[in-house]
C-alpha cells in the first residue's frame, strides 16, 4: 500500500473546508454547501473503502503510515486497528449528516459553520488514526477551537457560559495528559505508541502517568463528578454541534481509556479499576436519576449521555472480551442514537423554538412520521432488542457480572432508570393531549429530515439485529488489548 | 592587527546611521526618506551577517564575540524591526509622530542591543546595555505632548536607571570577586563557591530580569505598553525583550556556568512568578495593550522555564519560544494598527465586540493569534511550549512542568475572552477600513507561519544546530 489513504481521509475535509473559505462570498452559500456535502460524502465513500480493504483477520495496525515529524525526536506515524477503524467510519458517517442538519437549521453565517465541521472531522479522524502520542494529543486538543466556536457563535441563550466552561474543563484535563506524555517520552524514549507497546512502562510510574490520562479522559467521557460542563454544552449548542460532541467528542474519552490507558498502562489500569467502577456507578444511577427530573429535552439526553457513558468505562474496565466488545457497541450505538435523539429535538426546535418538554404533547397527532421514528430511537436508547442499544448494555452487563456481581447489579438499575426516563419523556412529549396551540399548527418532517433520520434508525436496527460485521472487525484488536493486560499481570505476579 | 571583519556589521550600522541622521537634518520633511534609508540600512546589515554566518570569533582581547548565537538574535531584531517599521509607518503618520528621529533612534537601540548580544566582556556589556536603554528612554516618551506617554517615559526611565545601576553594582562586585571582566575568565575562577559572586550574580540576574519585565520586575510593563504609542509598544514588546533573555542565557551559559545551584532556584521561582502574575493578572484589563503586556511577562515566565532547565536543550527551547513569541506578536500589534474607529485608534477590547461580522478576515487573524497565545495546537504558540514542557521535564523538574501548564489554562481564560467579544457579541462599532498593504501582510505573514507551523515544527530548532558547545 502506497497510497496514504489515512492522511487522504484526515485532509480531505480541511481541503473542502480550506476550499469553503477561499470562495467565501457574501449571501453565496450553495457553493459552500455543495463543497461541503462534496467533501463529507467523498470522504464516507473513502472510508468504506477503508473499511472494506481493512483485514479483519490481521492483529495489529495496518495502513502504516510514518514520515519524519520533529527531526530526532517524534515521528509523524498513522495507523489503524479493528478498534480505530470502527471509530472512523462513524465519524465519517455522522459528518454528512451534521452538514445536512444544520444545512436545514442554521440561519446565520452557514458557511463559517461549515468551515467548522470540515476542520472538526478532520481533528477527529486525526485523533482515531494516530499512533503517536504526541500526534494524538495534537488533534484531540485542536478539537476544541472549531467546538468552542460552533458552541459560542451558534449556540443559545448561555452560550459564553457553556463555551468557555467546555473549553476550560476540557483543557484543564488535557495539559496533565500532555505532561504525562512528554514525561513517557523521557522515560522510555519514544512516543510512538507501538514502541511503548514493546518496551513497556515501568510499573512505578504507571500509576502517576495513568491519572494524568484519566483526568484528561474523564472530563471528555465525561465521568461523574466532572461531567457537569457536558448538559450545558449541549443545551446552548446548535444541533449539529450536540450531534457531533455526542456521537463522537465523547468517544474520543472512550476510544483513549481503551488504547491507552489499557494498552501502555496495564498494572496501574487494574489497580484503578475499584476507582473507576465506583463513578461509573454513580454516573449510571445518578445522572439517570437527573434526568428524569430535566424540563429541557436536550439536557435530558445529555444527562441520558453521562449515564450511557457510565456503561462504556465499566465495560472497558471489565478487561474481559464481553465486556470490552460491549462498550465498543454501546460508544457505537450510542454514536448514532443519540445522535438521532439530538436531531429529532432540533426537529422540535427549529419548528417551536422551545426544546421544553412541558410545551410538547401529542405530537403524534400531528407529526406522525417524526413520532413515529422518535419513538424508534426512544426505544433504541433504552436498550431495547433488536436495536444496538440492547447489544452494547447486554454485553457490558455481561461482562460485569463475570467479575463483580455488585457492580452488574447496580449497573442493571440503570438500564431500569434510562427506560423510564425516556419512556416518560415519549409519553410527555409524543402522547396525550397538545399542550399548546403552536404544536396542533406544526408541519410534519420534509424529505432531507426523514431521510437522515431514517438512514440512523435503519444503521440502527441492522447492527442490532446482525452485530456480526462490527464484532468481526474489532474481534483481534479487542483480544489483543485483553491477551496483553493478562499478561502483564501474569509478569507482576511473578515478579512480586 | 585585529581581525576587524567581525565587527562591519556594527560599523555599517553605525555609519547607516550617522547617515540617516545627516539626511534627517539636512532636508525638510525628510521622515518618509529616513524610514526608507533607515530600511534599507537593516536589509544591508542582515546581508552583511548572513555573508558571514556562525563561527566563533573573538576581537579586542576577547572582549567581542562574534557566533552563530549573536548572529541568529541579530537577524532576528532586525527582521522583526523592519516589520515594526513597515506596519507602523501608517500609525506613525496619523499620530504625526513622523518625526526623522524615530527610526534613528530606533537603530541606535538596536545598535546598543549588538553590543550586548556580542559582548564578551562585563564592561562592553554594560555600555551595550546603557546605549539601548538611553534610546529606549527616548522612545517610551516620544509622544510627549500625551501625558500619559510621558508618565510612561519617566517611569520606564526611573526604574530602568535603578536596574542598571543594580546591574552595574553586580558586575563591579564580579570583578571584584573574580578578578576580571572577561565571560570566559569569570567561568573559570567561579568554580569554587565564592559567596561575593554569587551576590554578584543575583544584582545582575535583577537587572536583566528587569528588562525581561519578569515578575517581581514587571511593574513598569503594563503602564508602559498602554502609554507608549502603539509602535513603540510593539518594538518594546517584540526586541528588547528578545535581546534580554538571550544576554540572560548567555551568562548562565558562560560566567555562571559552574555555579548552576545558585542561580537555578531563583530562575525558577521568577519563572513560576511570572506565569502565574502573568496569567491572573491579565483576566482583569478592559485595555488589549495592558492585556498584551501581562500576556508578555506570562510568556517570559515560560521562555524562562526553558532558562531554568541550565541545559543545552533548554536554552534551545527558550530561543525557539521567543521567535515563536516574536512572530505572534508582530501579528498581534499589526492587529491593533488597523483598530481604527472615526480616524483615531482606539485601545478597548470592548471596541472589538462583533467584529466578526464586519471584518471577517482581521477576525480570523485574531482567532489564530490569541490561540496560538493561547497554545492550543495546532498552532505555532502550542509547539513553542511544547519544546519549552520537553526540556523542562527532560530535567525533571516537574512542579514547574505542571505549575507551567495549569497557568496555559487560566490565561487560555483571557485569551478566550477576545475571542469571545470579537465573535460571540454584537456588533457595536464599526471600524474604519484601513487600506494599508504592509499591515495587512505582516499580519498575514504572521498567522501563515502560525497555522502551518504544525507541518515541520522542527524548522526553528534546525536552524540552532550547533548554537551551544
Amino acid at each position: 500500500m502506497n497510497f496514504p489513504i489515512l492522511s487522504s481521509i484526515i485532509f480531505l475535509p480541511l481541503l473542502g473546508a480550506l476550499f469553503i473559505f477561499l470562495s467565501n462570498k457574501k449571501n453565496e452559500n450553495s457553493s459552500a454547501i455543495y463543497i461541503s456535502i462534496f467533501t463529507s460524502i467523498a470522504n464516507l465513500l473513502l472510508t468504506f473503502f477503508l473499511w472494506y480493504s481493512f483485514d479483519n483477520n490481521f492483529a495489529g495496525f495496518q495502513f502504516i503510515e510514518e514520515k519524519n515529524w520533529i527531526s530526532g525526536l517524534i515521528k509523524f506515524k498513522l495507523g489503524i486497528d479493528g478498534i480505530s477503524i470502527l471509530f472512523i467510519v462513524l465519524t465519517a458517517f455522522i459528518t454528512p449528516i451534521c452538514i445536512i442538519s444544520c444545512i436545514i437549521s442554521v440561519k446565520k453565517r452557514l458557511n463559517e459553520f461549515l468551515i467548522a465541521i470540515l476542520i472538526l472531522e478532520t481533528f477527529m479522524i486525526g485523533v482515531f488514526c494516530s499512533l503517536d502520542l504526541i500526534i494524538f494529543y495534537l488533534f484531540f486538543e485542536a478539537g476544541l477551537i472549531p467546538m468552542f466556536l460552533i458552541i459560542g457563535i451558534w449556540g443559545g441563550p448561555r452560550k459564553i457560559y457553556s463555551a468557555y466552561k467546555f473549553f476550560l474543563f476540557t483543557l484543564l484535563g488535557s495539559v496533565l495528559m500532555l505532561a504525562a506524555i512528554i514525561f513517557i517520552y523521557w522515560a522510555v524514549g519514544t512516543t510512538d505508541y507501538t514502541e511503548i507497546y514493546k518496551l513497556k512502562i515501568p510499573k512505578e510510574y504507571q500509576y502517576l502517568l495513568w491519572l494524568a490520562f484519566f483526568s484528561s479522559f474523564a472530563v471528555k467521557t465525561p465521568m461523574w463528578p466532572v461531567h457537569t460542563w457536558l448538559p450545558d454544552a449541549h443545551v446552548e449548542a446548535p444541533t449539529a454541534g450536540s450531534v457531533i460532541l455526542a456521537a463522537i467528542l465523547l468517544k474520543m474519552a472512550g476510544y483513549g481509556f481503551l488504547r491507552f490507558s489499557l494498552g501502555m498502562f496495564p498494572i496501574a489500569s487494574e489497580f484503578f479499576t475499584p476507582l473507576v467502577f465506583t463513578l461509573s456507578i454513580i454516573a449510571i444511577i445518578y445522572t439517570s436519576l437527573v434526568a428524569l427530573m430535566q424540563d429541557d429535552m436536550k439536557k435530558l439526553i445529555a444527562y441520558s449521555s453521562v449515564a450511557h457513558m457510565g456503561f462504556v468505562t465499566l465495560g472497558i474496565f471489565t478487561f474481559n472480551k464481553q465486556g470490552i466488545e460491549g462498550s465498543m457497541f454501546q460508544m457505537i450505538s450510542h454514536g448514532i442514537i443519540s445522535a438521532a435523539l439530538f436531531l429529532c429535538v432540533g426537529v422540535l426546535y427549529d419548528r417551536t423554538g422551545s426544546r421544553m418538554i412541558k410545551s410538547f404533547g401529542g405530537v403524534v397527532n400531528y407529526l406522525p412520521n417524526f413520532s413515529l421514528i422518535f419513538i424508534i430511537f426512544v426505544l433504541g436508547a433504552l436498550g431495547l432488542p433488536g436495536t444496538t442499544g440492547f447489544i452494547g448494555e447486554f454485553l457490558v452487563l455481561l461482562g460485569a457480572f463475570k467479575i463483580n456481581y455488585l457492580v452488574a447489579i447496580l449497573a442493571s438499575t440503570g438500564v431500569v432508570l434510562c427506560a423510564a426516563y425516556m419512556l416518560w419523556l415519549a409519553k410527555r412529549v409524543v402522547f396525550g393531549d397538545a399542550n399548546n396551540t403552536i404544536v396542533t399548527k406544526l408541519k410534519d418532517i420534509n424529505y432531507l429530515e426523514a431521510t437522515i433520520l431514517i438512514i440512523l434508525c435503519l444503521v440502527s436496527i441492522v447492527f442490532g439485529f446482525y452485530p456480526e460485521p462490527l464484532l468481526n472487525t474489532m474481534d483481534i484488536s479487542v483480544n489483543g488489548i485483553i491477551q496483553n493486560h493478562q499478561n502483564e499481570l501474569t509478569v507482576n505476579l511473578i515478579n512480586k | 592587527m585585529e581581525n576587524i571583519n567581525l565587527i562591519i556589521p556594527e560599523i555599517a550600522l553605525f555609519l547607516g546611521i550617522c547617515l540617516a541622521l545627516m539626511v534627517g537634518v539636512f532636508f525638510k520633511n525628510s521622515f518618509s526618506i529616513v524610514m526608507k534609508i533607515s530600511i534599507l540600512i537593516l536589509l544591508g546589515v542582515i546581508y552583511l551577517i548572513l555573508a558571514d554566518w556562525g563561527g566563533e570569533q573573538k576581537i579586542f582581547l576577547d572582549s567581542f564575540k562574534n557566533d552563530k548565537f549573536s548572529d541568529y538574535f541579530k537577524v532576528l531584531i532586525l527582521i522583526s524591526s523592519i516589520f515594526i517599521f513597515f506596519s507602523s509607518d501608517q500609525f506613525i503618520k496619523d499620530k504625526k509622530l513622523n518625526k526623522f528621529e524615530y527610526p534613528i533612534i530606533i537603530m541606535f537601540s538596536i545598535l546598543g542591543m549588538f553590543f550586548m548580544l556580542s559582548a564578551n566582556d562585563l564592561i562592553l556589556f554594560y555600555l551595550g546595555l546603557e546605549l539601548q536603554s538611553l534610546a529606549l528612554y527616548v522612545l517610551a516618551s516620544i509622544d510627549r505632548d500625551n501625558i500619559i506617554s510621558s508618565e510612561a517615559g519617566i517611569k520606564y526611565f526611573v526604574l530602568s536607571a535603578l536596574s542598571s545601576g543594580l546591574l552595574l553594582y553586580g558586575c563591579s562586585l564580579l570583578y571584584g570577586f573574580t578578578g576580571s571582566t572577561n565571560f570566559d575568565e569569570i567561568g573559570v575562577s567561579l568554580i569554587t563557591q565564592n559567596t561575593g559572586a554569587i551576590f554578584a550574580m543575583v544584582f545582575i540576574l535583577v537587572g536583566l530580569a528587569f528588562k525581561v519585565s519578569a515578575v517581581p520586575f514587571h511593574m513598569w510593563t503594563p503602564d508602559v505598553y498602554q502609554g507608549a504609542p502603539t509602535s513603540i509598544t510593539n518594538f518594546f514588546a517584540v526586541v528588547p525583550k528578545a535581546v534580554g533573555l538571550a544576554v540572560i542565557i548567555r551568562f548562565m551559559d558562560l560566567p555562571f556556568k559552574n555555579i548552576i545551584e545558585e542561580w537555578q532556584t531563583i530562575i525558577i521561582f521568577i519563572s513560576i512568578a511570572s506565569m502565574i502574575l502573568g496569567s491572573v493578572a491579565a483576566i482583569g484589563q478592559k485595555n488589549i495593550k495592558r492585556l498584551l503586556a501581562y500576556s508578555s511577562i506570562s510568556h517570559m515566565g515560560y521562555a524562562l522555564a526553558g532558562v531554568a532547565t541550565g541545559t543545552v536543550s533548554g536554552y534551545t527551547s527558550t530561543i525557539i519560544y521567543i521567535t515563536i513569541y516574536i512572530i505572534m506578536n508582530m501579528g498581534a500589534f499589526a492587529c491593533l494598527y488597523l483598530m481604527k474607529i472615526d480616524g483615531k485608534y482606539s485601545e478597548k477590547i470592548e471596541d472589538l465586540s462583533g467584529l466578526s461580522k464586519e471584518r471577517p478576515m482581521l477576525s480570523f487573524s485574531f482567532l489564530i493569534l490569541f490561540f496560538s497565545l493561547a497554545g492550543i495546537p495546532p498552532l505555532g504558540g502550542f509547539f513553542a511550549k511544547f519544546f519549552i514542557f520537553m526540556s523542562v521535564i527532560e530535567s525533571e523538574m516537574y512542579i514547574l512542568a505542571i505549575i507551567g501548564l495549569l497557568t496555559t489554562v487560566i490565561s487560555a481564560f483571557y485569551y478566550l475572552k477576545v475571542i469571545k467579544i470579537i465573535y460571540f457579541d454584537d456588533n457595536k462599532i464599526k471600524f474604519d477600513d484601513v487600506r494599508n498593504l504592509s499591515i495587512k501582510a505582516t499580519i498575514l505573514l504572521s498567522c501563515l507561519f502560525l497555522s502551518l507551523y504544525f507541518i515541520s515544527p522542527s524548522i526553528i530548532g534546525s536552524l540552532l544546530d550547533g548554537l551551544f558547545i
